[in-house]
């Protein structure tokens, strides 16, 4: 057994050697609006550092930030001149392809390379030692080309897909040849990988020993306790939020009424368009790697660590990228075994997984069963909450339900106990806003009970026990646009029934410090900003070129934006959504540097104060003197350099954290509505019609916002209507593993969506902005759960909600 | 996928020659190195080549071959097409729909668009079942010469549910329900000629062969498709339910196919799709319409008596009460 102490942890709270808050050298009182415009809109004061640039005012006043944008990439993705990696190719370049096991659980008796070794065409044959980010124990030690390996020290398959060998060959098809032509001989053994049985005493188990917990920078979902028993890990009691509150028995006792269910949600899997995938050039001075990431700077990092490289002999590059949703984070056993192929032959090696690969090994969203009990006071406040839940990450772990049930609403006592379980399947990683869906789906039906039996209506009832003032505008817009009225749940009239459903989601706020951007004026005017972020397709590009543009008083589409590539300042990663509120003030605060470089050169040859200049519609001009005024571009042609550079970092929140260096005070709300018809008869369901009302602190680019609401809500609803991941028992393979037997939704499932985007200033940053990918898939399931009660007057307690479960709740079977 | 030559073959007789195999045959040979093979679209063939369950040597294109993609309606005579009719002709001819709606119904319904566009009609009736146990290279099945159907105890919610202790693999051509609800005939031409046969013959069950679901002998193709004439008096509809409406194989689907004299039936054809190996004739409820008129409850009615006998398995009772309701709703709309 391999060492297994040696773990690479990156948590969104940074680690405890971290320096805490920072102090600045000199101070300033900033005056920032706060609240919610048409609502409670104010001003408040915070003292920050000098170097901060001056308060933004609302979007209103603005005239790029804040203002429906198109992509300024989107000419280079309709014709196809975007090259992502699966389009890289470069002269000489091999490909790679993957052995994997056959088997849910067994040892490799022997390994015969030959066959495959003279296969002409082949260049390589690597046996993987380890794997990171995939089974725990392959963790410590580094791969190295050697053409040894000792067969009794190769790690135990856990799963159906394990990569076990690679080969690079000369195309894709010489490679697939070469993995068929190697012999294994394999010792099976008994497996389990089914959630429930492997809970059973008898159970085979997956572990024999502790496992230790593997996080990338994009795992937030709910971390498993230290506690191993059989295949049952934990449990976690909990979160960033805190541990247990008062005395949930006790709470309980007084309760006027307690409601509680029992709650399934299934394995769903990412379906990034874009496979896991890499390109790698390893020459003798650089390592230059293209990756299909949502952090560039976690694959070089683990790249370097695990090649024993520093940091600046590594490059990664991802200027086009096809969907993550958190699975995609650090090099990947893909990632390494492509890198030791290019070492071995000096030659790019090409390493995209195919689909049956993509399903199976590289991250899902773990299912989920929650047992949650509420007991509710004469005056409709909760006063315990009770949530024990267990969940399968396959051989990983990360398989909790998430926050919601702790947070959401106020509650004096409150208990959870969050377990993983060990199935002989592929690992689970972070996806959009893990844990929290599932918990929602639980959470919100639950309340909506509580609220029935109150013969309260849903949303007057969350009025009354929800503190959060975004998302109490959020119910009232969004009812306003719905139309909301709710009837008798199984009062519509027909065959086909009609029902409303709501419900909240919410996510916290959470921020990477270790976010940098720069910013570069050159002679002639062109401005640029540079940062190692990527551009996942939520438009990060788009809004750092908003933002600079907002600064220097030019527009969006005169700045040139060069990001995901780790020669640029580090960025943030992009998960959790932490994209936009990460780097956005790292930008704005570049661009403001620059820009007062620039200014100090114009006030000299003026000789008047850089605050006495403004910089606008392209122009640079003295306030209130109409004869000093230059175009922007005329003033750079004076610059005393060629260019000007200002970089920055994002400082901490301008209130301070909530806790540690990454989470900030205040949730990304949303409120969703749904409207659904559902056949009795056949028991299918349709989504007729979504709301999603949703605030992401200040909004930057509606455009691009609307877009991944409608994102998230479809993701919501392929989630609480289609997708599975079908696991056999017999075999323990996923027998769904395309996209054509893995049911996604598509053009005629989708409903009509409406969006609501609230502006809900907080001033916590120089653009106090934030992300909306999480937020925007959190509470869709659970709303259109609701509606289906409402349609039917039966509740249904799992997902997905296929034509089989809503018969069985009708009794139709 | 594995390396393989293509070649297009000039005529009907040309194929016959160059092809050795059906894909069928292909796929149980333990040694499939040599395997010839035709190709319409290719459109089920690349999803088996890629999952690796057939590795053909040759594969012949049908598609250039004068003839085989015509398309001709006379009202005495019938309706009759050749294979490489695609599904986008059929499903966009005014007399498919007009005198055959179940067909277009059927036909519109298949697949997606782009899909409609390329696939043929000769390949959807040879397409193989969509069983996830038999198209995954993991599973060694009764249909690819193996000894066990995984389905048996395994993942069965889209599989049969009438004969189903064999393979309860369902057919994946929900076309094939409405063409045997119109009583089609299937031409095969082969080395020693033609012959022609009722599609309902064609399909075989898993008693007669479970390796194959189609009685094509080795080196046989599709060569005319012909569909009886329809009265002034047809009535027929065609419904299908996937899990998603947009793109989806068939959970269950129904053809009705009535004769209709003023409000009275005089004969019906009721075919279940996604129900059975084989699209599956429904003949008691056909009989409870026949001589009578049709309402609600005798639409209803039939629809019991549509799933009559099932054995349905361990994840798919649902579907028993899906037939009853598609049976009904087709009945309803074709009067």
């Amino acid at each position: 057994m391999a060492d297994m102490n040696k773990k690479n942890i990156v948590l969104p709270v940074s680690p405890k050697e971290d320096f805490g808050p920072v102090k600045h050298l000199n101070k300033q009182k900033l005056k920032l609006p706060y609240g919610i415009p048409g609502h409670n809109l104010t001003e408040i004061e915070r003292e920050v550092s000098a170097d901060e640039p001056p308060a933004l005012p609302v979007n209103e006043q603005l005239s790029v930030v804040g203002k429906r944008t198109h992509r300024i990439d989107a000419i280079h993705k309709v014709t196809g001149a975007a090259k992502y990696t699966s389009d890289i190719q470069l002269p000489g370049m091999l490909y790679g392809k993957f052995l994997r096991s056959p088997h849910p659980h067994a040892k490799i008796k022997s390994l015969d390379l030959s066959a495959a070794r003279r296969h002409p065409g082949v260049y390589a044959v690597h046996v993987l030692s380890m794997e990171p980010g995939g089974t725990v124990e392959r963790e410590g030690g580094h791969d190295t080309p050697a053409e040894t390996y000792n067969i009794d020290q190769l790690p135990v398959l856990r799963y159906v897909g394990q990569p076990i060998a690679g080969v690079a060959a000369v195309s894709d098809q010489v490679a697939r040849e070469a993995i068929r032509l190697i012999k294994v001989e394999y010792e099976t053994l008994p497996f389990v990988v089914d959630m429930d049985k492997a809970k059973e005493k008898d159970a085979p188990l997956v572990f024999e020993e502790k496992v230790e917990q593997q996080q990338t920078g994009g795992d937030v979902g709910g971390e498993a306790g230290g506690k191993q028993q059989g295949n049952l890990r934990g449990p976690a009691t909990g979160s960033f939020y805190g541990g247990p509150r008062g005395d949930v028995e006790q709470g309980f006792k007084e309760a006027d009424f307690v409601v509680e269910g029992v709650f399934r949600t299934q394995v769903q899997t990412h379906c990034a368009l874009e496979t896991h995938g890499v390109v790698v050039d390893w020459q003798p001075d650089m390592l230059t790697v293209y990756a299909s990431t949502q952090s560039t700077k976690s694959v070089r990092n683990d790249l370097a660590e695990l090649f024993d490289l520093p940091l600046s002999k590594v490059r990664v590059i991802t200027e086009y990228m096809g969907g993550g949703f958190g699975a995609k984070f650090g090099a990947g056993h893909f990632g390494v075994m492509a890198t030791v192929l290019s070492k071995k032959t000096g030659r790019p090696v090409k390493l995209m997984l195919d689909r049956k690969e993509e399903q199976t090994t590289v991250g899902n969203r773990p299912n989920s069963q929650q047992m949650l009990k509420i007991g509710v006071n004469s005056d409709g406040t909760l006063n315990a909450i009770d949530l024990t839940s267990y969940g399968t990450a396959g051989i990983g772990l990360g398989a909790g339900v998430g926050r919601v049930a702790q947070d959401m609403y106020n509650c004096p006592n409150f208990r959870m106990a969050q377990y993983d379980v060990f199935t002989h399947a592929g690992p689970g990683a972070a996806f959009r806003a893990p844990g929290n869906v599932q918990g929602c789906f639980a959470l919100e039906q639950l309340i909506d009970e509580i609220a029935e039996k109150r013969g309260e209506d849903p949303l007057a009832y969350r009025d009354k026990i929800d503190s959060s003032e975004i998302r109490k505008v959020e119910r009232q817009k969004g009812a306003e646009k719905f139309g909301w009225r709710l009837k008798k749940p199984g009062s519509s009239p027909g065959v086909v029934k009609k029902g409303i459903g709501v419900a909240q989601g919410h996510w916290p706020r959470i921020i990477h410090v270790d976010s940098s951007a720069m910013v570069r004026i050159n002679k002639g005017g062109s401005v640029e900003i540079m940062s190692g972020v990527q551009d996942i397709g939520t438009g990060t590009k788009t809004i750092l070129a908003q933002v600079v543009a907002e600064e220097l008083g030019l527009k969006a589409e005169e700045i040139t934006v060069k990001i995901g590539d780790t020669n640029y300042p580090d960025g943030p990663g992009s998960g959790g959504s932490v994209t936009a509120g990460s780097i956005t003030p790292a930008a704005r605060n570049a661009a403001y540097q620059a820009k007062v470089q620039l200014l100090g050169q114009v006030a000299g040859a003026w000789e008047v104060e850089i605050a006495d200049l403004e910089m606008k519609n392209g122009e640079v001009f003295v306030k209130n003197d109409d004869s000093k005024r230059m175009s922007f571009a005329d003033a750079t042609k004076r610059m005393r350099t060629n260019q000007i550079l200002a970089t920055a970092s994002r400082p901490d929140d301008y209130g301070g954290f909530e806790v540690g260096n990454a989470i900030g005070y205040d949730r990304l709300g949303s409120v969703q509505f749904a409207e659904v018809s559902v056949d009795t008869e056949t028991g299918v369901i349709k989504v007729d019609r979504v709301v999603a009302a949703h605030s992401c602190g200040r909004p930057l680019n509606p455009l691009q916002l609307e877009s991944q609401i409608n994102g998230g809500v479809i993701m919501g609803l392929g989630y609480a209507l289609y997708e599975d991941r079908i696991m056999d028992e017999q075999t323990g393979y996923m027998v769904n593993t395309n996209l054509d037997q893995y049911k996604l939704p598509y053009s005629k499932e989708i409903p009509h969506i409406e969006s609501i985007i609230i502006e809900h200033y907080g001033a916590h940053s120089s653009t106090d902005a934030s992300g909306i990918g999480e937020p925007a898939n959190v509470a869709t399931a659970a709303a259109i759960a609701n509606a289906v009660y409402n349609a039917i007057g039966v509740r249904i307690y799992e997902l997905p909600m296929t034509p089989d479960k809503v018969l069985a709740a009708l009794r139709a079977i | 996928m594995n390396r393989f030559e293509y070649t297009k073959a000039p005529s009907v007789d040309d194929a016959i020659k160059m092809m050795n195999s059906t894909v069928p045959e292909a796929i149980i040979k333990a040694n499939q190195s040599g395997a010839h093979i035709v190709k319409a679209a290719g459109v089920d063939l690349l999803d088996l080549i890629k999952e690796g369950l057939v590795s053909p040597e040759r594969v012949i294109d049908l598609r250039q071959i004068p003839g085989l993609a015509k398309l001709e309606f006379n009202a005495a005579k019938g309706l009759t097409f050749g294979p490489m009719v695609t599904i986008a002709n059929l499903a966009e001819n005014k007399d498919v729909y007009n005198h055959y709606r179940a067909l277009h119904e059927a036909t519109a319904h298949a697949a997606t668009p782009q899909i409609r566009n390329m696939a043929t009609m000769g390949g959807n009736l040879m397409q193989r079942p969509r069983c996830w146990y038999f198209r995954s290279e993991g599973h060694k099945c009764l249909k690819k010469g193996g000894d066990i159907c995984f389905a048996q105890n395994g993942q069965n919610q889209l599989h049969a549910i009438f004969d189903t202790h064999i393979c309860p693999c369902v057919h994946p051509s929900s076309i094939a329900t409405a063409l045997v609800a119109f009583d089609s005939q299937i031409e095969l031409t082969g080395p020693n000629g033609k012959r022609t046969l009722p599609l309902a013959e064609f399909f075989t069950t898993p008693e007669a062969n479970v390796t194959c679901e189609n009685n094509a002998k080795s080196k046989e193709i599709i060569t005319n498709i012909m569909l009886p004439a329809a009265t002034a008096n047809t009535r027929s509809f065609y419904i299908k339910q996937g899990q998603r409406e947009s793109y989806d194989w068939s959970m269950g689907d129904v053809a009705v196919v009535l004769e209709m004299d003023g409000k009275r039936c005089k004969s019906a054809k009721i075919v279940l799709g996604a129900a059975a190996p084989v699209p599956m004739r429904a003949a008691k409820a056909e009989a409870l319409l026949t001589g009578k008129s049709i309402n609600e409850k005798m639409a209803a009615k039939a629809g019991e008596l549509a799933v009559e006998g099932a054995t349905p398995m361990a994840h798919n009772r649902y579907k028993v009460q899906l037939f009853k309701t598609l049976v009904k709703r087709a009945i309803l709309a074709a009067v």
